[in-house]
Order: structure tokens, then sequence, then C-alpha cells
């Protein structure tokens, strides 16, 4: 799979561009907030209808604009594949694939799976649980349309029920007959999101664990486990049995958006006690099994976004990524980088279709020698 | 738009706010009206107001009536064992169409949303546990179809109210849900795929 061509229009401090790809790798060069990030993230929307960034789609209207278009043709599996995005302030935004508007957005997930390796991915190790769910979630939902659905549901249902938990708090009453559904249904479709969520990550494990082990020289053991109140054999007792301190904190307390995923390196939790050295390869590690299990599940190669990342990595992970590259294991890729030459020396050695972009003044112009 | 006329001007604002039409088409039914003679426009006014002034909805079902019971709930033609519960009156008008319903109704006004502050206090849920205990008519109601939109929040409803007329004695049934007749199978949504192979039915060839 791959993406030709890109046309923006008022997209961020984009006023109108468009760009033909390289099928192989291209790589944007630009001073710091020449738009090489906005760029990748057009590309984030058209693969997965929203940004990597900021969820809210106001923010990327070029500023004083009313509207972006994103519009880009991919081919896969041979078949060209049209997509379109539309935002207007205060209006729903719109996607079409082939000139077919999608009813359900959600639908569009998952046919043109893409991953991208960021600098704020850190954020995944050392923040809250939610960004641990979140890319597990956003992995599960690319390979199975199912689970998407699930998800959306169950979050449906839990907004639902903490809404009543607030009614019931500020009316001083609590009646079990209208939580009822709510409780049936989350107990329910936590067990369903569990067991995909388990099954997930035991498919997932082996490809993270021999990529970390290539990257570090096999010097530690990691591990990730799934922690799930789920997990409990009573859970849908404890559910029930948490009513009183649900009522008294308005919120929900049980189910599957408490989960987490434990990173562990040598049994210890990497938050605390890695190295930044190690935190490094334990994310590389997670985006390369993404992009391996994605391939071996959709029967096709993801596009692969490397932002900034030759300034976050050191030698010996670049080599490792860049060995892949040469060995044609990717297939589009997409690279940014402040400093050209820096990206030219470590692409130097690789045969393969390369093109180079210079963005400046909100343009992206081809390199000359292309 | 800039008009001439502040009457016009009030009554496009007006007709503009009335759901799928815009100011364009506002002034064009506007200027319609216009050229038509008074009586037209008269009968068109006379029926609004007394429309307004003059709809009651059935003490019974909350369908709406010209007097204290709708002429469904009053017709002795009808199959009065049988409820058929709904979120809103269109969807009254929409079975009433497919003639292939002959019992009564029961209109909720709305589905069950805390999100939106609606309860089940906030719609027809209380009148309806009322009619099947103690039937307006004498007969015994049998059946309560369910036929709520196909949302969370209609299933959410619908099970509530299962949960409601549990130990009534009384069959809860739910239309049925699946591919609207005329489309491929290919290009139906997983979600009505799945809902309808789950509740599938028996085929006869007779
Ligand atoms: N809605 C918007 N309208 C106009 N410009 C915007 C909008 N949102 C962001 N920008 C501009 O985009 C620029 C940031 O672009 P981006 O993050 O892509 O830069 P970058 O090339 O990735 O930089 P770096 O090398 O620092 O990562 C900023 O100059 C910002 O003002
Ligand atoms: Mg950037
Ligand atoms: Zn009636």
């Amino acid at each position: 799979m791959h993406l030709k061509n890109l046309e923006l229009i008022q997209f961020k401090n984009y006023p109108k561009v468009q760009v033909e790809f390289s099928e192989e790798v291209n790589c944007f060069f630009g001073e710091n907030g020449a738009g090489k990030t906005n760029l990748l993230d057009a590309i984030h929307y058209l693969c997965l209808t929203r940004s990597a960034l900021l969820p809210l789609d106001s923010y990327h209207v070029m500023h004083g604009k009313e509207f972006f278009t994103i519009k880009g043709d991919f081919e896969s599996h041979q078949q060209p594949l049209s997509v379109n995005c539309v935002f207007e302030s205060s209006k729903k935004k719109r996607i079409s694939l082939n000139g077919k508007p999608y009813q359900r957005l959600s639908e569009h997930i998952g046919l043109l799976p893409l991953v991208l390796i960021a600098p704020d991915d850190t954020l995944m190790i050392n923040g809250g649980s939610e960004e641990r769910r979140k890319f597990f979630d956003g992995m599960i939902s690319q390979t199975d349309s199912h689970y998407l659905q699930l998800l959306i549901r169950y979050q449906h249902y839990l907004k639902q029920r903490n809404a009543l938990l607030k009614r019931f708090a500020e009316e001083k009453r609590t009646d079990k007959a209208q939580l009822l559904p709510y409780d049936t249904q989350l107990v329910s479709l936590s067990q369903a999101i569990f067991e995909k969520r388990a099954a997930f990550l035991t498919e997932f494990f082996p490809y993270f664990a021999d990529h970390y082990r290539a990257i570090s020289g096999e010097k530690e053991s990691v591990s990730i486990s799934h922690e799930s109140q789920v997990r409990k054999d009573n859970f849908s007792q404890s559910f029930a049995q948490s009513l009183e301190r649900d009522v008294l904190l308005k919120r929900t307390h049980f189910g599957i958006h408490k989960d987490d995923y434990l990173f562990r390196l040598d049994k210890h939790p990497l938050k605390k006690f890695g190295s930044q050295g190690q935190k490094k390869s334990f994310l590389i590690s997670l985006k390369l099994a993404q992009f391996f299990i994605f391939k071996m599940i959709k029967g096709t190669k993801p596009l692969l976004l490397l932002d900034d990342i030759f300034d976050k990595l050191d030698d010996r992970r670049i080599f490792h990524l860049m060995d892949r590259v040469a060995r044609k294991e990717f297939g589009q890729l997409f690279i940014t980088d402040a400093r050209p030459e820096r990206s030219k020396e470590i692409l130097r050695n690789i045969q393969a279709d390369t093109r180079y972009f210079t963005i400046k003044n909100n343009r992206i112009l081809a390199d000359e020698s292309n | 738009m800039n008009f001439s006329s502040k009457l016009i001007e009030n009554a496009v604002t007006e007709i503009s706010r009335l759901p799928g039409i815009g100011k364009k088409t506002a002034l064009r039914l506007t200027l319609h009206l216009l050229k038509q003679k008074a009586p037209v426009t008269s009968a068109l006014t006379e029926a609004l107001i007394k429309l307004r002034n003059e709809i009651r909805y059935c003490a019974i079902c909350h369908n709406v009536a010209d007097k204290e019971v709708c002429s469904i709930c009053e017709s002795t033609k009808r199959d009065k064992s049988l409820i058929c519960v709904v979120e809103d009156l269109p969807d009254v008008l929409a079975l009433e169409n497919t003639n292939q319903y002959s019992g009564l109704y029961h209109v909720l006004g709305g589905v069950i949303s805390p999100i939106q502050g609606i309860g089940p206090d906030e719609i027809n849920i209380a009148s309806l546990m009322q009619r099947i205990l103690h039937p307006p008519s004498g007969t015994p109601v049998e059946e309560v179809i369910l036929a709520l939109p196909a949302t969370m929040e209609g299933d959410t409803t619908s099970f509530f109210i299962t949960r409601k007329l549990k130990d009534h004695g009384v069959g809860v049934s739910t239309i049925a849900r699946g591919i609207p007749v005329g489309s491929e199978l290919e290009y139906t949504d997983e979600i009505t795929l799945g809902r309808s192979i789950l509740s599938r039915i028996k085929y006869s060839a007779e």
C-alpha cells in the first residue's frame, strides 16, 4: 500500500499545496516550525480520520479560515483508493472514499494502516494508563473493526452511566432499575473488550520481544502485562458492589476503562527504573512490533511515518531501523528532519527510490537532486 | 438577505425556522403565498391556528387526537391485546402506513438518555405500566412490541421497559432488524448484518 499524492487546502500552515510521493522513501526537511509534523499529521488524518496530535478538528483549520481539505490518492492491493477529508467550522467532518461519503467515520479505520513514530511517544511510558490504552486500542481497532464498535459502545454507555450517577447525586436518591441497563451492558462489553485485548497482546508480544532483543543486544528481559479488574473472577459482583462509591464520586470505578499495560525490564517497572536508552528501545520496539503485526494481519505494509527521530535516537537504534529499510522490510516511508545533511548521510547507502523535499514559506518543494 | 419590505422579512424569518427550510426556500414560499388569492392563505393560517389550539394528545397512548382518546384507541377493529411502543409520533404514521399492524400504540415521546437529562420519568413509561396493569378497554394486554430506534438509547429504553414488565405476565417482543429489502449483503454494514444473523428466522418453503 502507498500514498501517491496529497493535496492540502487551508490545513494548518498550508494555504494550498500538492505533493507527489515516492513509493519508497520520502524525506522532508525544513526549519523548526516549517510544517513537517503538520504534513505527517495530514497523512494521519487520511488514514485514521483524525489528527495524531490534537483531537479537535477546528485546531487544524488555518488561522482565520473556515475549512480545511485533505485529499490523497492511495493504492492498495492494486486498487486505487481516493480519500477526501473536509472539515468546515461548526459542521461535521466528512470523509469519502472513491467519492462515496462514509456514514460512520469509524468504518474507514483499518483500511489504510499507518504507524507513526514521533518524539512525544515517551508519554506512553512516562504518562498515565490512558496513553497506553490509547496505543493498544488504536492498534486493535486498526486490525479488528468489531473491536472499535465495542469500544465506541462502551464509551457511550459509560458516559450515560456517569451522567446518571451525577443526577442521582444531585437528587440525593439512587434508582438501581435505571442503572441496570448500563451495568449490564458495561459488564458484558468489559468482558468482550478484555478478551480481545488479552488475545491481541498474546499475539503482539513475540513481535515486540524480537525487536527489543535485536535493538538492545539481548541484555535484559522484557515483559508487558495487561492489568484489568475484569481478571478478577467476581468482576460483575465487584462492579455491583462499587455502586455506593460510584454514586458518591459520580464516576464509574469498575470496567475496562481502568485497564493498564505494565511495561517491565527484568521484572522492574520500566517507568521507574528504566534508563533513557532502555525506554527509547522499548518504544521503538513497540512501534516496530505494531508495524509488523499490521503487515501480517493486513497482508500489506502500513505507511511508516518517522517524525524527527534521527534527533532523538542514537546510532545503534538508527542502525537497527535503517537496516530494515535497506532490507526492504518496510513499505512507503515518510521521514522528517530539520537537518538535511544528517538524513542524507544516513540514507546515502540505502538502495531505494528516495525523494527529498524542502518545506519553506508554507510550500513543499521537491529537491532538484531527486 | 435584504428585503424591501419588513412584512416579507418577517414571513421569511418565521418560515425558515421550519426544519429543512433555508432562507432561500422560505422566500420562494412567501412569494408564492403572496401570489395566491386571499382564501388560500387564510385557509393555511386557520389550519395552523386550529392545529395549535385544538390538537390534543390521546389520554391513553399519547398519539395525536382530536378528542380525549385517539381514533386508534377508540376503534373496535383494533386488537387491544397488542401494544406497540414507539419513540414518537412519526413512528405511528410509518407503522400505520404499512397496513400490517392492527394493534394499539404507545408513544413514549423520547428515549432514555441521562446525558440529555431524559430519565424514565421524563417520558411516558408510567402511563404504559398503568394501561398494562389496568387496561382501559378491559381487554388484558398480552404482548408489548418494542419498536424503538436501533440506537444505544433505544436499546437502553427497551431493556428498562422489559425489566419493568418482567413479572406482569405480558409477552415482550421487539421488531426485527435486518437487511433492507432489495439490498446486497456485502453492502450492509457489519452491525446490521451481525444482528440479522443472530436473530435469524426459520425459512419456510411452503
Ligand atoms: N491552525 C493553524 N493555522 C496556521 N498555522 C498553524 C496552525 N496550526 C499550527 N500552525 C503552524 O504550524 C507550525 C508548526 O508546524 P510543525 O509542528 O509541523 O513544524 P515542524 O516543521 O514539525 O517543526 P519542528 O522541527 O520544530 O518539529 C507553527 O509555525 C504553527 O504556527
Ligand atoms: Mg515537528
Ligand atoms: Zn390513543
